[in-house]
């Protein structure tokens, strides 16, 4: 198989034999006098001089050690009190949620993408969360924001958000992802980075009233109520049918996320969280909640959202996001800085429950190994893993496969493909692979 | 205190005297926080409780013609939409791709793999329920102006857009009286179908996998990679990843390099500099204000991409105080046919800032 795998793969045409590039000999030249000069001069400093070559060392050590900077000689800064809200370090400013150019024509009906490239553990900085508007967000005045519930329950109750914060509240972890995540992946690779083919997902500790909660208080009809439909306050008043059963068990009416209150443009005041349900679900801006008993075919259950079958049929209603993992370093478009030990790290989660085990394959699939789990694996969360890897520099395909709590095992495009054909959109959860090249370089393919 | 105590006291000796309704029910309503929020008033259930089911409950009476909605059509949705809801410039096409044979059997023939008539699905070819048309104009449009068409207009564009799609003739007035007739032609009506397993948070799923470990049957293909065109489509990926780690973004910039690993020169990390605060609040005014709802910052929609009006007017002298009237007056004719309105909101500080942005470079 090796032998097939890298006639494919191998396209990277190899650098002749004691190659140095036009740069490298100039630094060479330049260089001949000092230590490492001497060694590149005697080619045994090659492989050391080029994926580190800026850790420029004179024989006695290193000039980060043996001079001392600024920062341990003077006198730091004050509090960081400017405007009393902490920012990431300058150094820090490349990991940021982005759009990907041409995927929408509105910024105000658009998508940023979360950097997952760039993130530990399974946590979302709330400013990295992804965002997704229909018609734009608001930051909306707190003290005027209302949730009214109302349809099949005794009492039409309407709660201002002081009175929701003082219900008995839960805080709960877990990942959102939009429906259409990784939907470009259901043709040809067109996307370059794991931000852009699987960005839109994200992962948080959320803390609201439980809407089990509200509607036992409303006193809801146990007996004819089917449905409840979750409705925005913003122009686009999203609208989106959640079955009892499901509204009953986890949903949560949130205002906090990750610690503080949401941000404006996840739908602060209030949200829906929906665990393991497609974002578009989780409506923002929450103002209404109608219990009813028939399902209610809005916009984003009718015309989008819905999964485009072989057969011209369309799947409506399906909404559970299912197995998913993907590695996020190495990954899309990174490069690696030479042969030898790599921390393969990535992020697995299940809309059905826990995750129960992720594998990993570097051969694109032939074999594969158990990967580590770090804690904590939480239902319906973002779950951590990592496994070792030596690179020895020959073209590698990276994938990953999780299994959930249910046994459900992340499936193959072509798996995917061979049920729901290629039309589809929506709910994309197949394996991920990435090529290393022999140039160091990582790049989205498929393979199964 | 006392009064609560009571007053859930009564609620529980009632409720389990009226049936034997589930014990849940009953221990909310004696839970502490029973009475937290208030009772709505139906004006307020009326005010908000606006959304309409396939089976129309929750559709207000009302009529309204097709010429009634082209008139409303041609003003507050066709620059967006096209003329004939066939327009493909800001959102996807909502007319076209039906057939009088999808309105007789209520499947689109085009849905159908090969079989499709039109450059891509739209709207009419997937929508089942005409009252979703109904629900999400009334929400939703116009895009700029959500839930400011009265009840008899959105029946109207309704009607209007139906007629575009030939399920009601030109003369038609669609009203809550003959809605369910209409529903009756829908093109695609008969094509949803409800699939429980991904509805259900315990359902199995459609598609298998095995976790094979060993020797696993693969097709040892690249089945497709990124094309070298679309190396740097998304900008420089060295700038959107870490400057440490054990990884850097690809230098996307240049082609990829040649050599080995560890061969080249060091990927070189590049820390993207912090955007300036002052575009940011130009571009909440313009978002603000809807003025990309019309135009983007980088690319045209229905009027001038910022950066082309701010090539046009490169290095002319009045150029600011220009396009500070024209951002107030709005007008016809530079760009275009289709006008601009009038931006009488627009505090003359902000219209000014606006503009001096769009001078400096629109960045």
């Amino acid at each position: 198989m090796s032998k097939d795998l890298s006639d494919v793969i191998g396209r990277v045409i190899p650098a002749p034999e004691n190659f140095l590039s036009p740069e490298k000999l100039e630094d060479a030249r330049k260089a001949r006098r000092s230590f490492m000069g001497k060694a590149l001069a005697m080619g045994a400093g090659v492989a050391a001089s080029a994926g580190v070559a800026t850790r420029a060392m004179a024989a006695e050590g290193e000039e980060a050690i043996l001079k001392m900077p600024e920062h341990t000689t003077g006198l730091g800064q004050a509090v960081a009190i400017e405007d009393g809200y902490g920012k990431p370090s300058k150094w820090e400013t490349n990991l940021r949620r982005r759009q990907s150019p041409g995927l929408t024509r509105v910024d105000q009906a658009s998508v940023s993408f979360t950097p997952l490239q760039g993130l530990f553990g399974i946590i979302t900085p709330s400013g990295l969360h992804f965002e997704r508007h229909h018609q734009g967000w608001w930051d909306i005045d707190p003290s005027k924001h209302r949730l009214m519930v109302n349809g099949l329950v005794k009492r039409q109750r309407v709660f201002t958000m002081d009175d929701l914060m003082r219900l008995p509240s839960v805080s709960r972890i877990h990942f959102i992802e939009c429906g259409a995540n990784s939907a470009t992946e259901w043709g040809n690779v067109a996307v370059p980075t794991v931000q852009y083919t699987h960005g839109m997902v994200s992962c948080s500790e959320f803390t609201g009233v439980l809407l089990s909660t509200l509607l036992e208080m409303c006193g809801y009809d146990k007996k004819a109520a089917k449905y409840v439909l979750a409705e925005g306050a913003d122009g686009s008043s999203m609208t989106r049918t959640i079955d009892i059963e499901r509204a009953m068990d986890d949903c949560i009416v949130a205002w906090a996320m990750n610690g503080e209150m949401l941000r404006p443009e996840n739908g602060y005041p209030l949200r829906l969280v929906v665990p393991g349900i497609q974002g578009v679900s989780w409506v923002k801006y929450l103002r209404r909640i109608e219990v009813g008993d028939q399902k209610y075919a809005t916009k984003d259950e009718a015309v989008h959202y819905i999964d485009h079958m072989p057969d011209g049929t369309h799947r409506q209603y399906t909404g559970i996001q299912e197995t998913k993992s993907v590695i996020t370093t190495p990954s899309g478009s990174q490069t690696l800085l030479d042969k030898g030990y790599y921390n393969v790290t990535g992020l697995a989660w299940s809309g059905r429950g826990s995750i129960k085990r992720v594998d990993v394959s570097v051969d694109g699939g032939r074999n594969w190994r158990t990967a580590r789990i770090e804690g904590p694996v939480l239902p319906k969360a973002m779950t951590r893993f990592n496994i070792d890897w030596v690179w020895d520099g020959k073209p590698a395909i990276l994938q990953s496969r999780a299994i959930d709590s249910t046994g459900y095992v992340q499936p193959k495009i072509n798996q995917l493909r061979a049920v729901r054909g290629t039309k589809s959109v929506y709910h994309q959860n197949a394996i991920q692979s990435w090529l290393v090249s022999e140039n160091g370089e990582v790049s989205n393919v498929q393979v199964y | 205190m006392k009064s609560i105590f009571k007053l859930s006291t009564k609620a529980v000796v009632l409720s389990a005297a009226l049936s034997a309704l589930s014990i849940g029910s009953a221990l909310a309503q004696t839970a502490p926080w029973h009475n937290m929020g208030r009772d709505a008033t139906s004006a307020e259930v009326k005010a908000w409780d606006i959304d309409v089911r396939p089976d129309f409950k929750g559709l207000p009476a009302g009529a309204g013609s097709v010429s009634q909605g082209e008139a409303v059509w041609e003003v507050k949705c066709a620059s967006c939409h096209g003329s004939f809801g066939e327009s493909n410039e800001v959102f996807t096409p909502i007319i076209g791709g039906t057939t009088k044979d999808d309105i007789k059997n209520g499947r689109v023939k085009g849905l159908e793999e090969g079989k499709s008539i039109s450059p891509q699905k739209t709207t009419i070819m997937k929508v089942a329920t005409v009252s979703t048309i109904w629900d999400y104009i009334n929400r939703a449009m116009p895009w700029n102006a959500p839930k400011t068409l009265t009840t008899n207009e959105v029946y109207g564009v309704t009607a209007y857009l139906l007629s575009l799609a030939e399920i009601v003739p030109s003369d038609f007035t669609l009203s809550d009286k003959n809605i369910a007739e209409v529903q009756k032609r829908m093109p695609n009506r008969n094509g949803m179908v409800f699939y429980e397993p991904l509805w259900k948070v315990n359902g199995k799923g459609d598609v298998k996998n095995v976790a094979c470990m060993k020797n696993c049957e693969i097709d040892p293909t690249v089945h497709s990679s990124l094309p070298a065109f679309a190396r740097d489509a998304h900008g420089n990926i060295a700038e959107q990843n870490r400057v440490i780690g054990p990884v850097r973004g690809a230098d996307t910039t240049k082609p990829a390099p040649t050599a080995p690993v560890g061969t080249g020169p060091a990927p070189k990390a590049v820390v993207v500099a912090a955007a300036p605060s002052g575009d940011a609040a130009v571009k909440g005014m313009l978002a603000a204000n809807a003025c990309t709802a019309c135009h983007g910052v980088k690319s045209k929609i229905v009027g001038p991409g910022f950066n082309e009006i701010a090539a046009k007017y490169k290095g002319k002298a009045d150029a600011e105080s220009y396009l500070t009237g024209k951002i107030k007056a709005g007008g016809s004719g530079v760009w275009g046919a289709v006008p601009m309105p009038a931006q009488d909101q627009l505090k003359d500080a902000d219209a000014k800032a606006i503009a001096k942005w769009i001078v400096d470079g629109a960045k």
